[in-house]
Protein backbone atom coordinates (compact mmCIF):
# COMPACT_ATOMS: atom_id res chain seq x y z
CA UNK A 1 0.00 0.00 0.00
CA UNK A 2 1.20 3.83 -0.89
CA UNK A 3 1.38 6.13 1.93
CA UNK A 4 -1.62 7.63 0.71
CA UNK A 5 -3.38 4.79 0.62
CA UNK A 6 -2.57 3.76 4.85
CA UNK A 7 -3.32 7.17 5.67
CA UNK A 8 -6.59 7.42 4.09
CA UNK A 9 -7.23 3.95 5.12
CA UNK A 10 -6.02 4.56 8.66
CA UNK A 11 -8.10 8.00 8.73
CA UNK A 12 -11.55 6.25 7.61
CA UNK A 13 -11.34 3.64 10.45
CA UNK A 14 -10.49 6.00 12.80
CA UNK A 15 -12.50 8.93 12.22
CA UNK A 16 -15.54 7.95 13.73
CA UNK A 17 -14.21 6.20 16.98
CA UNK A 18 -12.18 9.33 17.12
CA UNK A 19 -15.46 11.74 16.26
CA UNK A 20 -17.19 9.62 18.94
CA UNK A 21 -14.40 9.66 21.53
CA UNK A 22 -14.44 13.52 21.29
CA UNK A 23 -18.32 13.73 21.95
CA UNK A 24 -18.06 11.66 24.87
CA UNK A 25 -15.19 13.87 25.80
CA UNK A 26 -16.72 17.42 25.55
CA UNK A 27 -19.78 15.27 28.05
CA UNK A 28 -17.01 14.46 30.39
CA UNK A 29 -15.83 18.31 30.34
CA UNK A 30 -19.08 19.47 30.89
CA UNK A 31 -19.08 17.01 34.31
CA UNK A 32 -16.12 19.00 35.07
CA UNK A 33 -17.44 22.24 34.36
CA UNK A 34 -20.50 21.43 36.86
CA UNK A 35 -17.82 19.61 39.22
CA UNK A 36 -16.92 23.49 40.08
CA UNK A 37 -18.31 23.01 43.48
CA UNK A 38 -16.87 19.62 44.05
CA UNK A 39 -13.27 20.86 43.24
CA UNK A 40 -13.67 23.49 45.83
CA UNK A 41 -14.91 21.67 49.00
CA UNK A 42 -12.16 18.71 48.54
CA UNK A 43 -9.12 20.70 47.74
CA UNK A 44 -6.46 18.92 45.51
CA UNK A 45 -8.69 17.33 43.81
CA UNK A 46 -8.49 18.91 40.59
CA UNK A 47 -4.94 17.77 40.68
CA UNK A 48 -5.84 14.24 41.38
CA UNK A 49 -7.90 14.18 38.32
CA UNK A 50 -5.65 13.73 35.49
CA UNK A 51 -4.05 10.81 38.14
CA UNK A 52 -7.43 9.22 38.08
CA UNK A 53 -8.23 9.43 34.05
CA UNK A 54 -5.19 8.07 33.23
CA UNK A 55 -5.13 5.03 35.63
CA UNK A 56 -8.58 4.09 33.78
CA UNK A 57 -7.22 4.62 30.26
CA UNK A 58 -4.00 2.87 31.58
CA UNK A 59 -5.68 -0.18 32.54
CA UNK A 60 -8.21 -0.71 30.76
CA UNK A 61 -6.30 0.25 27.48
CA UNK A 62 -3.92 -2.49 28.52
CA UNK A 63 -6.70 -4.62 29.46
CA UNK A 64 -8.35 -3.85 26.21
CA UNK A 65 -5.53 -3.73 23.73
CA UNK A 66 -4.93 -7.53 25.27
CA UNK A 67 -7.86 -8.85 24.06
CA UNK A 68 -7.54 -7.00 20.56
CA UNK A 69 -4.39 -8.80 20.53
CA UNK A 70 -5.93 -11.61 21.23
CA UNK A 71 -8.52 -11.75 19.42
CA UNK A 72 -6.59 -11.07 16.16
CA UNK A 73 -3.72 -13.73 16.65
CA UNK A 74 -6.67 -16.42 17.20
CA UNK A 75 -6.66 -17.48 21.35
CA UNK A 76 -9.28 -15.43 22.68
CA UNK A 77 -12.94 -16.16 21.20
CA UNK A 78 -15.31 -13.04 20.77
CA UNK A 79 -17.88 -14.64 22.98
CA UNK A 80 -18.37 -14.41 26.85
CA UNK A 81 -18.15 -17.21 28.39
CA UNK A 82 -18.34 -17.76 32.15
CA UNK A 83 -15.70 -20.45 31.62
CA UNK A 84 -12.54 -18.57 29.96
CA UNK A 85 -10.15 -18.67 32.34
CA UNK A 86 -7.95 -15.82 30.15
CA UNK A 87 -10.35 -13.36 30.09
CA UNK A 88 -11.65 -13.65 33.60
CA UNK A 89 -8.05 -13.38 35.03
CA UNK A 90 -7.29 -10.42 32.76
CA UNK A 91 -10.58 -8.58 34.11
CA UNK A 92 -9.47 -9.38 37.50
CA UNK A 93 -6.21 -8.44 37.06
CA UNK A 94 -7.51 -4.85 35.22
CA UNK A 95 -9.81 -3.82 38.28
CA UNK A 96 -6.73 -5.12 40.93
CA UNK A 97 -4.21 -3.20 39.24
CA UNK A 98 -7.36 0.19 38.74
CA UNK A 99 -7.31 0.42 42.57
CA UNK A 100 -4.36 0.04 43.32
CA UNK A 101 -2.72 3.16 41.06
CA UNK A 102 -5.65 5.03 41.87
CA UNK A 103 -5.02 4.79 45.88
CA UNK A 104 -1.36 5.71 45.38
CA UNK A 105 -2.19 8.43 43.14
CA UNK A 106 -4.05 9.96 46.17
CA UNK A 107 -1.10 9.47 48.46
CA UNK A 108 1.41 11.05 45.64
CA UNK A 109 -0.75 13.76 44.98
CA UNK A 110 -1.51 14.52 48.50
CA UNK A 111 2.54 13.97 49.85
CA UNK A 112 3.08 16.61 46.58
CA UNK A 113 0.86 19.28 47.47
CA UNK A 114 2.00 19.12 51.55
CA UNK A 115 5.69 19.12 50.59
CA UNK A 116 4.64 22.55 48.39
CA UNK A 117 2.90 24.03 50.87
CA UNK A 118 -0.67 23.95 48.75
CA UNK A 119 -3.65 23.76 50.28
CA UNK A 120 -5.25 19.88 50.28
CA UNK A 121 -8.31 18.25 51.83
CA UNK A 122 -7.06 15.43 54.35
CA UNK A 123 -5.61 12.33 53.61
CA UNK A 124 -8.41 9.60 54.18
CA UNK A 125 -10.24 11.85 52.28
CA UNK A 126 -8.74 11.69 49.00
CA UNK A 127 -7.73 8.49 49.24
CA UNK A 128 -11.56 7.35 50.05
CA UNK A 129 -12.64 9.54 46.82
CA UNK A 130 -9.57 7.63 44.97
CA UNK A 131 -10.94 4.55 46.13
CA UNK A 132 -14.96 4.54 45.64
CA UNK A 133 -14.08 6.58 42.46
CA UNK A 134 -12.08 3.67 41.43
CA UNK A 135 -14.12 0.91 42.10
CA UNK A 136 -17.04 2.09 40.43
CA UNK A 137 -15.24 3.12 37.81
CA UNK A 138 -13.45 0.37 37.08
CA UNK A 139 -16.66 -2.50 36.77
CA UNK A 140 -18.37 0.17 34.37
CA UNK A 141 -15.23 0.01 32.40
CA UNK A 142 -14.67 -3.93 32.32
CA UNK A 143 -18.10 -4.84 30.96
CA UNK A 144 -17.78 -1.63 28.61
CA UNK A 145 -14.58 -2.61 27.16
CA UNK A 146 -14.91 -6.87 27.05
CA UNK A 147 -19.20 -5.76 25.67
CA UNK A 148 -17.83 -3.11 22.67
CA UNK A 149 -14.27 -4.95 21.81
CA UNK A 150 -16.25 -8.54 21.30
CA UNK A 151 -19.03 -6.99 19.85
CA UNK A 152 -17.16 -4.60 17.40
CA UNK A 153 -14.94 -7.55 16.32
CA UNK A 154 -17.93 -9.75 15.70
CA UNK A 155 -18.79 -7.00 13.04
CA UNK A 156 -15.54 -6.94 11.39
CA UNK A 157 -14.30 -4.11 12.89
CA UNK A 158 -10.79 -3.87 13.72
CA UNK A 159 -10.32 -4.21 17.91
CA UNK A 160 -7.48 -1.79 17.92
CA UNK A 161 -9.14 1.23 16.58
CA UNK A 162 -11.71 0.82 19.06
CA UNK A 163 -10.32 0.15 22.16
CA UNK A 164 -8.69 3.81 22.60
CA UNK A 165 -11.31 6.38 22.04
CA UNK A 166 -13.54 3.78 24.14
CA UNK A 167 -11.65 3.25 26.91
CA UNK A 168 -10.65 7.44 27.34
CA UNK A 169 -14.22 8.12 26.50
CA UNK A 170 -16.05 5.97 28.21
CA UNK A 171 -13.23 6.45 31.32
CA UNK A 172 -13.88 9.54 31.41
CA UNK A 173 -17.05 10.34 31.45
CA UNK A 174 -17.29 6.99 34.18
CA UNK A 175 -14.36 8.70 35.96
CA UNK A 176 -15.50 12.31 36.40
CA UNK A 177 -19.15 10.76 37.17
CA UNK A 178 -17.86 7.98 39.84
CA UNK A 179 -15.69 10.60 41.02
CA UNK A 180 -18.80 13.49 41.87
CA UNK A 181 -20.42 10.47 43.42
CA UNK A 182 -17.13 9.15 45.18
CA UNK A 183 -17.06 12.86 46.72
CA UNK A 184 -20.64 12.82 47.86
CA UNK A 185 -20.16 8.96 49.39
CA UNK A 186 -16.94 10.41 51.06
CA UNK A 187 -17.59 13.92 52.05
CA UNK A 188 -21.27 13.79 51.99
CA UNK A 189 -23.73 16.68 50.95
CA UNK A 190 -22.88 18.69 47.98
CA UNK B 1 5.50 0.71 35.41
CA UNK B 2 1.69 1.51 36.55
CA UNK B 3 3.07 3.69 39.74
CA UNK B 4 5.20 5.57 38.24
CA UNK B 5 3.05 6.70 34.43
CA UNK B 6 0.86 7.87 37.85
CA UNK B 7 3.69 9.57 39.39
CA UNK B 8 3.70 11.60 35.89
CA UNK B 9 0.07 11.80 35.56
CA UNK B 10 0.29 13.72 39.09
CA UNK B 11 2.55 15.79 37.73
CA UNK B 12 0.41 17.20 35.37
CA UNK B 13 -1.92 17.50 37.67
CA UNK B 14 0.12 19.85 39.52
CA UNK B 15 0.57 21.67 36.41
CA UNK B 16 -3.44 21.72 35.70
CA UNK B 17 -3.93 22.87 39.61
CA UNK B 18 -1.49 25.84 39.08
CA UNK B 19 -3.71 27.53 36.66
CA UNK B 20 -6.52 26.24 38.44
CA UNK B 21 -8.22 29.97 39.19
CA UNK B 22 -8.32 30.26 35.10
CA UNK B 23 -9.98 27.45 34.82
CA UNK B 24 -12.50 28.05 37.03
CA UNK B 25 -13.32 31.15 35.92
CA UNK B 26 -13.08 30.37 32.20
CA UNK B 27 -15.84 26.83 32.42
CA UNK B 28 -15.12 26.77 28.41
CA UNK B 29 -11.34 26.20 29.50
CA UNK B 30 -12.59 23.70 31.64
CA UNK B 31 -14.84 21.84 29.41
CA UNK B 32 -11.96 22.09 26.88
CA UNK B 33 -9.76 19.85 29.51
CA UNK B 34 -10.72 16.30 29.30
CA UNK B 35 -11.70 16.42 25.72
CA UNK B 36 -8.23 17.61 24.75
CA UNK B 37 -6.29 15.84 27.03
CA UNK B 38 -8.39 12.57 25.81
CA UNK B 39 -8.15 13.27 22.32
CA UNK B 40 -4.05 13.79 22.53
CA UNK B 41 -4.12 10.54 23.87
CA UNK B 42 -6.53 8.82 21.68
CA UNK B 43 -4.57 10.08 18.82
CA UNK B 44 -1.32 8.64 20.32
CA UNK B 45 -2.70 5.71 21.17
CA UNK B 46 -4.75 4.83 17.67
CA UNK B 47 -1.08 5.12 16.03
CA UNK B 48 0.38 3.11 19.19
CA UNK B 49 -2.12 0.43 18.64
CA UNK B 50 -1.76 0.07 14.53
CA UNK B 51 1.96 0.18 14.84
CA UNK B 52 1.89 -2.01 17.23
CA UNK B 53 -0.48 -4.54 15.45
CA UNK B 54 1.57 -3.70 12.08
CA UNK B 55 4.96 -5.02 13.99
CA UNK B 56 3.26 -7.91 15.69
CA UNK B 57 2.12 -8.79 11.99
CA UNK B 58 5.75 -8.24 10.50
CA UNK B 59 4.52 -5.69 8.26
CA UNK B 60 6.07 -2.36 10.35
CA UNK B 61 9.81 -0.96 9.34
CA UNK B 62 11.22 1.84 10.59
CA UNK B 63 12.47 3.30 7.84
CA UNK B 64 10.39 7.21 7.64
CA UNK B 65 10.10 6.85 3.92
CA UNK B 66 7.96 3.28 5.96
CA UNK B 67 4.48 3.53 3.61
CA UNK B 68 2.60 2.30 7.31
CA UNK B 69 4.83 4.36 9.68
CA UNK B 70 4.05 7.51 7.02
CA UNK B 71 0.61 6.57 6.12
CA UNK B 72 -0.39 6.51 9.47
CA UNK B 73 1.58 9.70 10.79
CA UNK B 74 -0.03 11.62 8.01
CA UNK B 75 -3.44 10.14 8.93
CA UNK B 76 -2.78 10.94 12.67
CA UNK B 77 -2.09 14.54 11.78
CA UNK B 78 -5.41 14.92 9.34
CA UNK B 79 -7.06 13.85 12.23
CA UNK B 80 -6.11 16.32 14.62
CA UNK B 81 -6.40 19.32 12.49
CA UNK B 82 -10.40 18.31 10.98
CA UNK B 83 -11.17 17.75 15.29
CA UNK B 84 -10.02 20.23 16.97
CA UNK B 85 -11.98 23.13 15.41
CA UNK B 86 -15.21 21.59 16.27
CA UNK B 87 -14.12 20.49 19.01
CA UNK B 88 -13.88 24.27 20.30
CA UNK B 89 -17.00 25.06 19.07
CA UNK B 90 -18.70 22.34 20.88
CA UNK B 91 -16.83 23.22 24.14
CA UNK B 92 -17.74 27.05 23.68
CA UNK B 93 -21.30 25.89 22.92
CA UNK B 94 -22.08 23.14 25.70
CA UNK B 95 -20.03 25.69 28.62
CA UNK B 96 -22.23 28.86 27.15
CA UNK B 97 -25.27 26.38 27.63
CA UNK B 98 -24.35 25.12 30.74
CA UNK B 99 -22.49 27.80 32.80
CA UNK B 100 -22.99 30.80 30.55
CA UNK B 101 -20.76 32.72 27.99
CA UNK B 102 -17.33 33.24 29.50
CA UNK B 103 -15.06 33.34 26.47
CA UNK B 104 -15.44 34.65 22.85
CA UNK B 105 -16.26 31.70 20.71
CA UNK B 106 -13.22 32.40 18.37
CA UNK B 107 -10.92 32.53 20.93
CA UNK B 108 -12.18 28.45 22.41
CA UNK B 109 -11.74 27.89 18.52
CA UNK B 110 -8.45 28.95 18.30
CA UNK B 111 -6.93 27.91 22.00
CA UNK B 112 -8.25 24.24 20.59
CA UNK B 113 -7.01 24.22 17.24
CA UNK B 114 -3.76 25.42 18.12
CA UNK B 115 -3.43 23.03 21.22
CA UNK B 116 -4.57 20.07 18.74
CA UNK B 117 -2.16 21.15 15.78
CA UNK B 118 0.93 20.98 18.26
CA UNK B 119 -0.50 17.80 20.28
CA UNK B 120 -0.97 16.05 16.38
CA UNK B 121 2.41 16.48 16.23
CA UNK B 122 4.00 15.39 19.41
CA UNK B 123 1.62 12.32 19.78
CA UNK B 124 3.26 11.13 15.93
CA UNK B 125 6.94 11.98 17.93
CA UNK B 126 6.36 10.17 21.06
CA UNK B 127 4.24 7.03 19.77
CA UNK B 128 7.32 6.04 17.03
CA UNK B 129 9.69 7.15 19.47
CA UNK B 130 8.08 4.44 22.01
CA UNK B 131 7.05 1.90 19.49
CA UNK B 132 11.50 1.97 18.07
CA UNK B 133 11.95 1.67 22.17
CA UNK B 134 9.91 -1.21 22.55
CA UNK B 135 11.11 -2.59 19.28
CA UNK B 136 14.74 -2.24 20.35
CA UNK B 137 14.22 -3.38 23.72
CA UNK B 138 12.38 -6.51 22.79
CA UNK B 139 9.05 -5.51 24.68
CA UNK B 140 5.71 -6.20 23.91
CA UNK B 141 4.42 -2.74 22.40
CA UNK B 142 0.90 -3.96 23.19
CA UNK B 143 2.00 -3.96 26.87
CA UNK B 144 4.57 -1.05 27.18
CA UNK B 145 3.74 1.90 24.33
CA UNK B 146 0.38 2.49 24.59
CA UNK B 147 0.24 3.10 28.55
CA UNK B 148 3.83 5.77 27.71
CA UNK B 149 1.81 7.16 24.69
CA UNK B 150 -1.14 8.06 26.52
CA UNK B 151 0.43 9.20 29.59
CA UNK B 152 2.91 11.16 27.94
CA UNK B 153 0.37 12.53 25.58
CA UNK B 154 -1.88 13.59 28.50
CA UNK B 155 1.44 15.27 30.49
CA UNK B 156 1.72 17.53 27.20
CA UNK B 157 -2.00 17.86 26.69
CA UNK B 158 -2.16 19.49 30.05
CA UNK B 159 1.03 21.51 29.32
CA UNK B 160 0.17 22.29 25.25
CA UNK B 161 -2.94 23.52 26.41
CA UNK B 162 -1.72 25.48 29.40
CA UNK B 163 0.80 26.90 27.24
CA UNK B 164 -1.97 27.95 24.83
CA UNK B 165 -4.50 29.34 27.35
CA UNK B 166 -1.28 31.83 28.77
CA UNK B 167 -0.63 32.62 25.22
CA UNK B 168 -4.27 33.48 23.79
CA UNK B 169 -6.29 34.29 26.87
Amino acid sequence: MSVRAVAVDAYREAAPALAASVVGGLFAGVVLGGMRGQLRIVEGLLVLVPALLATRGNVYGAFGARLATGLHQGVVEPHVTAGDERLRAAAAAAMSNGLIASVFAALVAFLTLVVLGRPVADVWTLVGVAFVAGLLSGVALTVAVVAVVFVGFRRGHNPDTLVGPLVTTTGDVFGLAFLVVAVRVVVGGG
Amino acid sequence: MLLALTVVEVGSGLVLGSFEATLLAHPSLLVLVPVTIGTAGNLGSILASRLSTAFHLGTLSFDPADDQLAGNAVATVALALTLFPIVGVGAWGLATLTQGADLAVETVVVVASLSGAALAVLAVVVTVAATYAAYRFELDPDDVVIPVVTNVCDVLGVLVLFGVVELLV
